[in-house]
């Protein structure tokens, strides 16, 4: 969550970025440093620079484009892009802010499907157990994604280690966590 | 000494080697660790990555229970729960509308105070001060010492200088009679929370790590974070499919490269749990006189 800027205008992408995260995109002169340290900007479809250009142009046709790119999925949020941004721009709460708008508009890359199967069983496993529970999260996010062998191999050796309990762990009062998503629901 | 303890769900799991070294190196040096009481999961990059108000929400009831607990300064050893725990603090104390809001969704209050610590804060301000009167051995090898993203940026949570060649770690690899080596991808992005959605670009990333610090001649890799140490440990099948080649470098949590020079036995700091064997680290332990 970020300091919100309530006078931006709200109709357009780039509004909205501004309204939600405070993070100014018309300072970006394109100097290109987010994308050059970018660990996976070879996955993306959009270089990370030309995803802030297209926010600043504010066409018709770009917004779609950027909600339904796989960059805004790519992104690890690892902040080598804003700690080089001679602008300080906050380029990785942009990145979180377009993919939650991509979700909220249905405009998602179907590609990136998996990712979102991950995300979604990590936060089941939490909203049930109030802590990770690692089991539980790799057989939700199999079932979401259809890749039931993926890591097969894995799980014996890890469990032989200690490193992989059958059970979860409940914290008490998991009350308080099903109110936290509850009231936190489509914000 | 006694301080507050966050140790994440991954150090009840995957990483619970990490757990066990911290512990005991801490208890070493005359710290006790109390963890939070029911403390909760911090959303890690699935909570910022689909909900911002539940990235912060679920941090902060973790953080109200410390202050609760009467707690002032809590050490949160994992890298991805320190950035999440670190930020909600920050953005709390920045924006009046969030904490009213938090604080609501908590219905607790918060005072913001909290001293956050993480892995690297922690032995620079309580264990490298105390640290050479309880040395007992060397490890005369070659260490690549690895941060990744998470302790180094952003800049708002990180209190490292050099954000781009930090060198906290490698005075640990000196106290301990190692020698660091000097190398390029110390704080690049391992692939993190990519591990299990996809899985062969985190192998890529990891992979040119691990390449790097061998052509730099590290003969095992010191981490700081649980990410970093599944993703370049347990993902060696992936990344040899990836880079065509078979890496057999060690990765230890720098908690077990202290403790080993402490002279607390392998078993208890998890030396064992590792995917890649560590005998060769093991091995090279000596008595410093020696």
């Amino acid at each position: 969550m970020q300091t919100t800027n309530h006078h931006a205008d709200t109709k357009t992408l780039k509004g909205k970025v501004l309204h939600t995260t405070g993070v100014n995109i018309t300072e970006c002169y394109q100097c290109g440093k987010c994308t050059a340290g970018c660990p996976l900007n070879q996955e993306m479809d959009y270089q990370p620079n030309q995803v802030l250009r297209m926010l600043q142009a504010d066409i018709p046709g770009y917004e779609d484009k950027i909600l339904g790119s796989m960059s805004i999925w790519m992104c690890l949020a690892c902040n080598q892009c804003y700690s080089r941004c001679p602008q300080s721009i906050a380029l990785a709460n942009v990145m979180d802010f377009l993919r939650q708008e991509s979700i909220r508009q249905g405009k998602m890359n179907p590609k990136a499907r998996n990712i979102l199967s991950f995300h979604q069983s990590f936060l089941d496993s939490v909203e049930k157990n109030g802590r990770l529970h690692e089991m539980g999260l790799v057989i939700g996010y199999k079932l979401k994604s259809m890749n039931l062998m993926q890591d097969a191999t894995l799980a014996p050796t890890m469990m032989a280690k200690g490193k992989l309990h059958l059970f979860p762990h409940k914290i008490k009062k998991i009350q308080d966590i099903k109110k936290i998503f509850t009231k936190t629901k489509n914000k | 000494m006694k301080l507050g303890y966050y140790p994440g769900c991954s150090l009840e799991g995957t990483s619970k080697e990490y757990n066990d070294s911290l512990l005991a190196v801490a208890e070493k040096c005359g710290i006790e660790l109390v963890e939070i009481k029911d403390w909760n999961c911090c959303g890690a990059s699935a909570a910022h990555s689909l909900n911002h108000e539940l990235a912060v929400a679920l941090p902060a009831r973790s953080l109200a229970l410390a202050e609760e607990q009467g707690f002032t300064e809590i050490v949160v050893p994992c890298a991805a729960c320190f950035s999440r725990l670190a930020m909600a603090q920050f953005n709390i104390n920045k924006d009046d509308d969030v904490k009213a809001l938090v604080e609501g969704y908590l219905e607790k209050k918060l005072s913001g105070s909290l001293t956050i610590l993480s892995a690297i804060d922690f032995l620079q301000k309580y264990i490298y001060p105390v640290a050479n009167t309880y040395i007992t051995n060397k490890l005369d090898q070659k260490f690549a010492c690895y941060y990744g993203c998470l302790l180094t940026r952003p800049r708002e949570i990180s209190t490292i200088e050099r954000h781009e060649d930090p060198l906290i770690l490698e005075e640990a690899i000196v106290k301990i009679g190692g020698k660091p080596v000097e190398w390029s991808f110390k704080t690049e992005c391992c692939g993190a929370g990519f591990s299990i959605s996809k899985t062969d670009f985190v192998a890529k990333l990891s992979g040119k790590i691990l390449e790097n610090a061998v052509n730099h001649g590290a003969e095992s890799i010191v981490v700081a974070c649980p990410m970093c140490h599944s993703n370049l440990d347990m993902r060696r099948p992936d990344i040899k499919k990836q880079i065509n080649k078979d890496i057999q470098i060690p990765v230890l949590f720098i908690t077990q490269a202290l403790g080993l020079a402490m002279g607390i036995p392998a078993d208890k700091l998890g030396m064992n749990k590792h995917f890649v064997p560590t005998d060769s680290v093991t091995k090279c332990v000596v008595n410093k006189e020696a």
